[in-house]
């Protein structure tokens, strides 16, 4: 029986070159381990996802009902939604700090550049996402959101006819909602599976990069398998990640309104506005620079710009050490700088709009695009590369 | 007709190039029913289309809202003294010209109307798409006396014929929709 599959489809070497003899240096250490809870998370998204869609009716009509209807008539259906919408807060937390750990130790130099371009690309995908699933509720915020994130495109030449087609109407109503549904459950699912296969094919063909952030085999740091040496490591991650994960679940999946926003409990009304129109955290510091800038039309440039950034980053750090522990301190200052601007964007983007907090904003944005900046500068002088 | 080993490169080139420019050609076809289909379509285009509203019903300093593409739209009976009140002092005003493309320009003036008893405005705030308050008593809004609108969100104030006021969130006036009369009392939101 083996033996018939094995000469009919290549299980054995696809488990030897991922798993058992896919060599990585033996000094990882915790940061490595979002990719596999990231795989695990997207694994959530995508059961829950497919049990939600059997209850779920996209329908302005009936999707508000429908998801109350799931809330407290179906079995454990609660839990299936909580799981989702707690499994979305925690892909982006496991994603920013999968991507800080590029930042720290040069992951996405010279040669792993298309695994991070690959990995921005999931970024977004992702982004995309969550928006179009933040839609289906039907609540308050859910309409309000999409609203204001459609209307962005009006600043394009021939914007407000884009708009127009994104939405399908002149507003966002049951049409949007539908084609929203479908991209949420079809094709963004299909591409961001896609971009994962390529992200772990490009990876495991040029190799993980190390705390060190030298080539293990030149440098004689002893690689081991993937499988069992790191295997074990990420179950113990698992574990600790799920307590974690469903003590947010089963005790509070709604995080204070962080995560689920009262204000989203009620029906979507497009003749009136909500006091208060919040993203979701992690969209907010993209929302915090939006608002900071008086001028549309720049702000959704800055935006634009912001992301932009991301994928020039191999070509704007060219230092010639990657690892931020051989970097001189001004980079580390920097990364510090960077880290703590898009923490303050995402706090200040669920505030409302006060003077100080515009002007806060601003600063950040002002170190956000500085550091991108300042390290392109930085890294092509070459006496200050090591400390 | 001959039969050689030889490649002619020149050839092979064209034909490369004929063969990218006639599938480049398909795609772009292929792609096309894909992006109409999500152009809005005839029932929501009808759906959307313009309203018809009887204005016998409306008394002086009435508002009346109505729905057009899902939006507020409010039509105002403006009185005499309102009509008078848009004179107020103009410094206060941010936009008082409507040189901001907020209005079709049979509504540039300084009523910001065709007819200058009917105030009809998107009644969306143009800063972060609230709903303004009606407030048409004398003094409510402007510093110079006269009403106005009030957005309960942030604060922004426009006067009684949608021009914002200086120090407000809201960026430029409130947007005046195409509409046309076909009497005297029936106006078509929607349609120049």
């Amino acid at each position: 029986m083996i033996n018939w599959l094995k000469q009919r489809f290549p299980l054995e070497q696809i488990i030897r070159e991922n798993f058992t003899h896919y060599l990585l240096p033996k000094n990882l250490n915790i940061w490595y381990v979002f990719g596999v809870l990231l795989c695990l998370i997207l694994l959530n998204q995508l059961v829950t996802g497919i049990w939600l869609t059997m209850y779920y009716i996209p329908t302005a009509q009936q999707a508000f009902g429908s998801v109350q209807q799931l809330m407290r008539d179906v079995p454990y259906g609660w839990l299936l939604r909580y799981l989702h919408i707690v499994g979305a807060s925690a892909l982006f937390s496991a994603m920013y700090l999968h991507m800080l750990r590029g930042l720290l130790y040069g992951s996405y130099q010279a040669p792993r550049e298309l695994v991070w371009l690959i990995g921005i690309g999931l970024y977004l995908l992702l982004i995309a996402e969550a928006f179009f699933g933040y839609l289906l509720p039907w609540g308050q915020l859910s309409y309000w959101g999409a609203q204001v994130v459609t209307s962005l495109f009006s600043v394009l030449p021939g914007g407000e006819h884009l708009v127009t087609w994104i939405r399908g109407d002149y507003a966002i109503s049951d049409v949007s909602l539908r084609r929203f549904f479908a991209l949420h459950v079809i094709a963004l699912p299909l591409l961001i599976g896609m971009l994962v296969r390529w992200h772990i094919v490009a990876l495991h063909h040029v190799g993980a990069n190390n705390p060190e952030g030298v080539d293990a085999k030149q440098a004689g740091i002893a690689q081991v398998n993937f499988h069992p040496f790191y295997t074990l490591k990420d179950i113990l991650a698992v574990i600790v990640f799920l307590i974690i994960f469903l003590a947010v679940v089963f005790f509070t999946p709604s995080m204070a309104g962080l995560l689920i926003d009262p204000a989203n409990s009620v029906p979507a009304n497009p003749l009136q506005t909500p006091p208060e129109i919040t993203p979701m955290w992690y969209l907010a510091p993209f929302y915090a620079m939006l608002r900071a800038v008086p001028d549309k039309t720049l702000g959704v440039l800055c935006l634009i710009l912001a992301l932009a950034s991301l994928f020039l980053l191999p070509w704007l750090d060219v230092a010639s050490v990657r690892a931020i522990k051989y970097r001189h301190v001004f980079a580390k200052v920097l990364l510090c700088l960077f880290v703590l601007s898009f923490v303050g964007l995402s706090y200040l983007g669920l505030q409302s709009l006060t003077p100080n907090y515009i002007l806060a904003a601003r600063i950040c944005m002002g170190i956000y695009f500085g550091f991108f900046i300042l390290l392109a500068v930085y890294s092509r002088l070459g006496k200050i590369n090591r400390s | 007709m001959h039969d050689s080993d030889d490649i002619d490169a020149a050839r092979r080139q064209f034909l490369i190039k004929a063969t990218c420019i006639v599938g480049a050609v398909g795609v772009a076809a292929a792609a096309t029913p894909f992006i109409a289909a999500l152009s809005p379509s005839a029932q929501t285009q009808a759906d959307n289309g313009p309203v018809t509203v009887d204005l016998r019903q409306l008394i002086p300093g009435q508002q009346l809202t109505v729905t057009w593409q899902s939006k507020p739209v409010w039509i105002i009976y403006r009185t005499a003294a309102e009509l008078a009140s848009l004179q107020h002092d103009q410094t206060e005003l941010r936009d008082p010209l409507s040189q901001v493309d907020q209005q079709p320009s049979y509504a540039k003036n300084s009523y910001r109307a065709r007819d200058p008893k009917y105030l009809i405005l998107v009644g969306v705030c143009t800063h972060l798409g609230c709903i303004p308050n009606y407030c048409p008593l004398p003094g409510s809004i402007t510093p110079s006396g006269a009403g106005g609108f009030l957005c309960p969100c942030h604060g922004s104030r426009f006067d009684m014929a949608g021009r914002v006021l200086k120090g407000s969130p809201a960026p430029i006036n409130l947007l005046v929709p195409p509409y046309h009369f076909v009497d005297a009392n029936t106006v078509v939101i929607g349609e120049d």
